[in-house]
């Protein structure tokens, strides 16, 4: 087995890295491939929180790059899948614990066990971002339709390019197809043409995420989740498999169709 | 001393009658062997039309009106004298006589159409300029590609871009106002040309190649009229 390195990354903070990181992973595990996350924000961790996990770490990466632990110590399987790992941040340390050729080497032992290693940039363009970046195979960049999160994301795309792991490809998260259509937010294709990068996935806003998140209970394992059922997409794109793009128009529920029916023309 | 003659005298037919041409030696000499070459052949040179040409001789006025004379006995007229001094030009205008063997007519200036153009060299660039990008030359910048929001482009002549400007970009860095901007959609943040800046409005329509230059102190962005500009 050589696993392929994922890293996801934004520029931009609270873009839905962390999310995407945990529900791509999912998504890959529940389709029978063994994986590991790896948490890159040393010091504002989160990924355990989101896989649900916080309450079992013990040594974290800071541990296993000063030689505290074993890798395999670091570890945490996951509690509802065999084949799905965590490697968690240190919350009491700093970006500057860990450098580029810690984090090649901690993937190159890791390569040899797993399909897929997953890594959560954190934010910013610094340190940490370029340990994240260091041993990624792949790099994907997750922006909002939004101008400042699409300005962070071609920037960090830039940067992906100059470090030579590029082309990135592009996930936009929280498109609100409500919006999109009242001409009040960027559409996929305004987001597209700046950008200039390969799309895998768009991911709908959706409250059921903001749930998950919070009951650590990753959307992807929730195939009725339209967000779910877009990070589904997305690993099986990361796959190579074609994967035709969701149609974003919510679907009309009862309740919505009869608001249209009291208020013709309105939404 | 026939041979000698023949140096220093030399006859030749031009389209305004004959042409004298007189060699080294002092003028009496000259003149004399000017006038025993005429008398000679006295039928050849009688009503023909004469002009001399003495070189680097100075001749007075005196000197030359005995000639003139001593000529026009013998049935030659004198009409013109060419001389390297411009005394001696400046004498026989006073004369009366011509000091230019034609009118030269204006040469039909057949230049050949220089087509070859040197132009001015660039920095090309082909690929997109994302946010935090910077290219600044001296010269002139062409870019194939876009220039995002967050980038910036400063040339100290034109910049040129293929695809759509919406980073900041600068022409004319060193103070030049001739400098212009074009792209194929030009909606930067900001445009500056040379001390100038221009905050543009956000357009809503169809994007189309404009250029932008400083007219009246300002910096105006056009839409690109092939009209117009195509024939500059």
């Amino acid at each position: 087995m050589t696993a392929t390195v994922v890293t996801v990354t934004s520029g931009k903070g609270g873009v839905g890295k962390t999310t995407t990181t945990a529900n791509i992973a999912v998504a890959l595990a529940v389709d029978n491939s063994k994986v590991v996350c790896i948490d890159g924000d040393i010091g504002l961790r989160n990924l355990d929180v989101v896989l649900g996990l916080e309450n079992r770490i013990v040594y974290d990466l800071v541990d296993v790059v000063e030689g505290r632990c074993r890798l395999r110590q670091a570890m945490i399987r996951d509690k509802r899948m065999q084949e799905l790992f965590l490697i968690p941040a240190a919350q009491t340390r700093d970006k500057s614990s860990v450098s580029p050729s810690d984090m090649v080497r901690l993937c190159d032992e890791l390569r040899q066990e797993f399909d897929w290693i997953l890594i959560d940039s954190p934010a910013g363009i610094e340190r940490g971002f370029r340990n994240a970046i260091a041993p990624a195979d792949t790099v994907l960049v997750v922006t909002n339709p939004e101008v400042s999160a699409v300005r962070d994301a071609d920037r960090i795309i830039g940067l992906i390019e100059a470090e030579e792991k590029g082309p990135a490809r592009l996930i936009i998260n929280r498109l609100k197809s409500t919006m999109v259509k009242r001409g009040d937010m960027l559409t996929a294709d305004d987001v597209l043409e700046l950008l200039a990068v390969e799309l895998i996935g768009i991911v709908p806003d959706d409250e059921n995420v903001i749930v998950s998140t919070n009951r650590g209970q990753p959307v992807a394992l929730d195939p009725k989740s339209r967000a779910g059922q877009a990070f589904i997409n997305i690993s099986h794109r990361l796959r190579g498999e074609k994967v035709p793009f969701l149609n974003l128009e919510e679907k009309d529920g009862f309740f919505s169709r009869l608001t249209k029916i009291l208020h013709p023309g309105g939404a | 001393m026939v041979d000698e003659k023949k140096l220093t005298v030399q006859i030749k037919g031009i389209r305004e009658g004959l042409l004298i041409t007189l060699g080294d030696g002092n003028w009496p000499d000259l003149e004399s062997a000017l006038i025993s070459h005429i008398d000679e052949r006295a039928n050849f040179f009688k009503g023909a039309k004469v002009a001399l040409e003495v070189g680097n001789h100075v001749l007075h006025a005196a000197e030359m009106g005995t000639l003139r004379d001593k000529l026009s006995e013998r049935g030659v007229s004198l009409w013109a004298i060419t001389s390297n001094s411009p005394k001696t030009e400046q004498i026989a205008q006073v004369l009366g006589l011509a000091t230019r063997l034609s009118v030269p007519r204006p040469e039909r200036v057949v230049k050949p159409l220089d087509t070859n153009l040197t132009g001015e060299s660039a920095v090309l660039v082909q690929r997109t300029l994302r946010s935090g990008f910077r290219l600044a030359n001296s010269g002139h910048i062409i870019v194939i590609g876009d220039v995002n929001p967050g980038a910036e482009l400063l040339a100290g002549g034109n910049i040129v871009v293929w695809g759509h400007v919406r980073g900041m970009v600068h022409a004319g860095t060193d103070g030049n106002e001739k400098a212009v901007i074009c792209a194929l959609d030009l909606m930067p943040a900001q445009l500056r040309i040379a001390d100038l800046i221009a905050a543009l409005p956000p357009k809503k329509a169809k994007s189309q190649p404009e250029i932008a230059r400083v007219k009246d102190g300002q910096v105006i962005a056009e839409i690109w009229n092939y009209k117009i500009e195509g024939g500059r």
